[in-house]
């Protein structure tokens, strides 16, 4: 009995995996027919990001700086309030073409900053900026973050270009896209009408490209001119949006013009070297039926 | 080793000599990859697989090395200490897409060297220790992959830490305090991520160990082909250098081209924007998904939502296990004596019909759990271990075989190396070529 | 081990008439160019992973220190630190000024004024590395109350080296003077070293 069941192991438990399977595939498929899923509101009215088109994009792109700039200058006056940009030094910014002077100018007037110690009583204090310095939290702890936010903490924004899906093109999105929810349609279909329960939770705020609909960032650009471009662009929201995206793909990957230009020259040797290497290996192989 | 006909090392520079004498070194990576191994003529392209994952894991272990010269394994700092690669470390952003970028490399090449050895039998035997060795190699990348991925302390990385140790908490009664165990605590925290960095640290090179281990199985049979006929005599091999040395080299070349235009154009394709999301243990992201080389176990492991006797975690736990365990008993599950599935007309459709389940394995488990989804998971997660432990077993004793070469030349003398024979065709089965 | 089978009566049926000595040649070139192109391809490899023990940016823009001499008595010293190396101060008292000056280059292992390892209107302002010439030990001296040694300047514990007012080497094994970095004053009070 037990030589006869070892025998035919194999065929018992493959037989009970695929049993179970079947008894799961059973309670799916009766549930999925009984119980068919509602769509929720955040199915039919969340929008993937508005196409944007940056310099930075596809294989040679590269940063259009006076862009970066701009874009370095709405986050300074708009964004910086709440968000922080850990990750990111004063020093940085000669990357995107500030001067050594600009840029300690910039850390030394930045309005918060850098947590220190008092040099004759040890108690903690502040200093100034300097161009070492990464950028500075605006609050000083997560619940500080949180008290001042309507308990929602602002995330940093070092990586955002990078840890969202879409990228620059969902910030750009979402600073623009703001909207009313009474009045609300997409595809013909109006969000009041197919779920007229649909509420925006109070200290939260309509917007489509948010996953769930209810951010709880106000809508941080409001008016043209809110922040005065010094190389005469116009500011509207749109561009100011567009400007602040690029400037945190930046901040996310400040190397991507080396990493391009490397690549392609990578990629040129490896050609080469894939030919001469073929060439190599016909030669080698010349006249062996294989 | 294997052959006679082998080319003996013979040193001429009388230094080589004298090393050659005292210790053997150089005559053994003659012997193992050099002019004195003998390898059948008739390789294909698939047989480059092999050499390319020995680079992979070169690779990888020397731009490990180089990470972890400025990785810090501390929870407070790991994520920053990663950005801090990427931002101010000469070329650390090389380094780390590299690295990152190297694993999902790796586990392709693997992928298809574990589906070349399917396809031509090479597992069964006299090769079934080659086998068992690589299957041993496998289980070792996946638990170094994970614990590389838990080390850069995004949310991904923490959450998949969580999952992954949850696995242990299905085992019964004592499940749970394994996965303290292994955590060193309630959750991934400075513990386990320290621990993890150690393990990380040392695995690759007891893959390398297990590598050597492979390829000296390997020499003893020497190399399957094509054809699945064993090697006859000195006019079915050629030497591996130069001929297979320079094959190799075009691999090779290849290899990196893929390897750089994804490092170089695309290094975040096959990553999860959620892992830019330092660890947050209050917060679990919208859609938890383990990297794209461990899809179709996650869709073994979530497909078992129903209890039968056992609960369904459970269930879910051992199949997902069970689907690589089996892989070692393939050898004796698969008694056909013809290795090769171009003389296996029955088998060789089955091989492409489980290529096309685990690929449909993988998209559902890097899909959402939605009802749609989920219904393909349990269909093709069922379609895996059927095709292992029943259907590869039953069309093994009945398959009608396609007549074999009589060796490799005269498979290559008809032009068609590795594909049917009309002219010998004789009917009925064929005895293996040993 | 393997049954000879027919083929063999012809050993070599596969085998084409071997190419004249011009095709050698190019299968040669072939085979050294790919071989080259590989070692030139493992050259540039190596760079990153060589350069990426350097300094990183973060490192590199720590280089400077801002000093603030203001609180600093004559004859007292204080440590700080320059890229993370300790940095000694010193404010030279004319007592300590005039024995520097006092002592013949001659008898100097490291020949060098105090002029020379000073700012021009500053002669009392003595800023040196406080990492001893021998094998790195810092010195003793700039400490309240330290052994300042037989020459008054610094002595380093480790291995006896004696350094004098101006931290010049005087005795010990230590092959060279205290090694003074670039600085400049930005005023009277502050000095911007690096």
């Amino acid at each position: 009995m037990v030589s006869l069941i070892l025998r035919y192991l194999n065929y018992i438990i493959g037989a009970a995996f695929a049993f179970v399977l079947l008894l799961a595939l059973w309670g799916t498929a009766s549930e999925l027919i009984s119980n068919p899923p509602e769509e929720t509101a955040e199915e039919v009215f969340h929008l993937e990001p508005m196409a944007l088109h940056l310099q930075s994009d596809g294989p040679f792109g590269t940063y259009d700086l006076r862009q970066v700039q701009r874009g370095f200058q709405v986050y300074k006056e708009v964004c910086s309030a709440c968000h922080s940009l850990k990750q990111v030094a004063f020093r940085d910014l000669q990357k995107i073409g500030y001067s050594e002077a600009q840029v300690k100018a910039i850390a030394a007037d930045w309005q918060i900053e850098q947590p220190g110690v008092n040099k004759d009583t040890g108690e903690a204090a502040t200093r100034p900026n300097v161009p070492a310095d990464r950028f500075p939290l605006p609050f000083a702890n997560d619940v500080a973050a949180r008290a001042a936010n309507n308990n929602a903490i602002p995330p940093d924004l070092s990586l955002m270009a990078k840890a969202r899906e879409g990228g620059p093109a969902y910030i750009h999105s979402l600073l623009v896209g703001y909207t009313d929810p009474k009045t609300y349609t997409h595809d013909g279909k109006a969000l009041m009408k197919e779920f007229p329960d649909f509420s925006v939770p109070t200290g939260l705020h309509f917007n489509p490209y948010f996953a769930n609909l209810n951010i709880a960032m106000p809508p941080p650009l409001t008016q043209e001119g809110q922040v005065q471009y010094q190389d005469g662009t116009r500011p509207t929201i749109n561009q100011m949006a567009k400007d602040v995206s690029a400037f945190l793909m930046w901040a996310a990957e400040p190397n991507l013009t080396k990493r391009h230009a490397t690549g392609v020259g990578v990629v040129l040797f490896l050609l080469i070297f894939i030919g001469l290497t073929f060439g190599a290996y016909r030669n080698v192989w010349r006249g062996i039926k294989h | 080793m294997s052959f006679p006909w082998a080319e003996e090392y013979k040193p001429k520079h009388p230094a080589m000599q004298w090393v050659d004498q005292r210790l053997p070194l150089p005559r053994l990576v003659y012997n193992a990859i050099g002019a004195g191994y003998p390898v059948p003529r008739n390789l294909n392209y698939f047989w480059n697989f092999g050499v390319l994952a020995g680079a992979a894991l070169a690779i990888q272990i020397v731009t490990g090395i180089v990470l972890a010269m400025h990785y810090a394994p501390n929870a407070a700092t790991a994520f920053g200490s990663v950005e801090h690669i990427m931002r101010d470390i000469n070329a650390g952003w090389l380094l780390r897409y590299c690295h990152a970028t190297g694993a999902s490399m790796f586990f392709i090449v693997v992928y298809i060297h574990i589906f070349r050895g399917l396809y031509y039998g090479s597992y069964k035997p006299p090769r079934e220790m080659v086998w068992l060795l690589g299957v041993v190699i496998f289980l070792l990348m996946m638990a170094t992959a994970f614990m590389g991925y838990v080390l850069p302390w995004g949310q991904m990385s923490f959450w998949g830490a969580q999952v992954i140790t949850g696995f242990f908490s299905a085992i019964p009664v004592v499940g749970e305090n394994i996965r303290i165990w292994l955590l060193g605590g309630y959750a991934p925290d400075q513990a386990a991520l320290n621990r993890f960095f150690s393990l990380h640290y040392l695995l690759p090179f007891v893959i390398a160990g297990v590598i050597i281990l492979h390829i000296w199985a390997l020499h003893i049979p020497g190399s399957n082909n094509p054809t699945g006929v064993e090697v006859k005599g000195e006019q079915d091999t050629v030497p591996f250098h130069p001929y297979y040395t320079a094959k190799d080299g075009v691999g090779v070349g290849v290899f990196l081209l893929v390897f750089a235009l994804l490092v170089f154009f695309a290094p975040n394709y096959l990553g999860h924007p959620d892992n830019y999301i330092e660890a947050n243990p209050l917060s679990t992201p919208a859609h938890i998904v383990p990297e794209w080389y461990f899809w179709p176990f996650y869709a073994i492991l979530r497909s078992f939502t129903a209890d039968f006797i056992l609960p369904a975690k459970l269930w879910g736990v051992l199949a997902m296990f069970g689907s690589i365990l089996l892989l070692f008993f393939l050898p004796w599950l698969d008694r056909s004596p013809v290795r090769s599935a171009n003389y296996r007309p029955v088998y060789r459709i089955f091989s492409w019909v489980l290529i096309v389940d685990v690929l449909l394995l993988g998209y559902v488990g890097g899909s959402e759990a939605t009802p749609a989804y989920l219904l393909l998971g349990q269909v093709t997660a069922a379609y895996y271990f059927v095709h292992f432990l029943i259907i590869i077993p039953i069309v093994s004793s009945l398959e009608r075989t396609r007549p074999l070469p009589n060796s490799i030349t005269e498979a290559v003398l008809q032009g068609k190396s590795g594909a049917r024979m009309k002219e010998t065709a004789v009917d009925g089965h064929v005895a293996p070529a040993e | 081990m393997a049954s000879v089978d027919e083929t063999v009566e012809n050993p070599d049926p596969l085998l084409a008439k071997d190419g004249d000595a011009s095709d050698v040649r190019r299968r040669d070139f072939l085979s050294i160019a790919a071989v080259s192109f590989a070692g030139i391809g493992a050259g540039v490899v190596a760079l990153p992973l060589i350069n990426q023990m350097n300094p990183s940016a973060d490192v590199l823009a720590l280089s400077t220190t801002e000093v603030d001499l203001s609180s600093i008595e004559a004859g007292q010293a204080i440590k700080t630190s320059f890229r993370k190396q300790p940095l000694f101060v010193r404010n030279l008292t004319p007592q300590e000024i005039a024995e520097a000056e006092a002592v013949p280059l001659s008898k100097l292992r490291d020949p060098e004024t105090l002029e020379q390892r000073t700012k021009t209107g500053h002669k009392n302002w003595l800023i040196t590395l406080g990492v001893c010439t021998h094998l790195g030990c810092v010195p003793l001296g700039a400490g309240e109350g330290e052994n300042r040694g037989p020459f008054g300047g610094y002595f380093c514990p480790c291995h006896g080296s004696a350094y004098d007012t101006a931290a010049r080497i005087r005795q010990g094994p230590a092959p060279r003077n205290l090694f003074v970095p670039e600085y400049e004053f930005t005023s009277d009070t502050h000095v911007k070293v690096g």
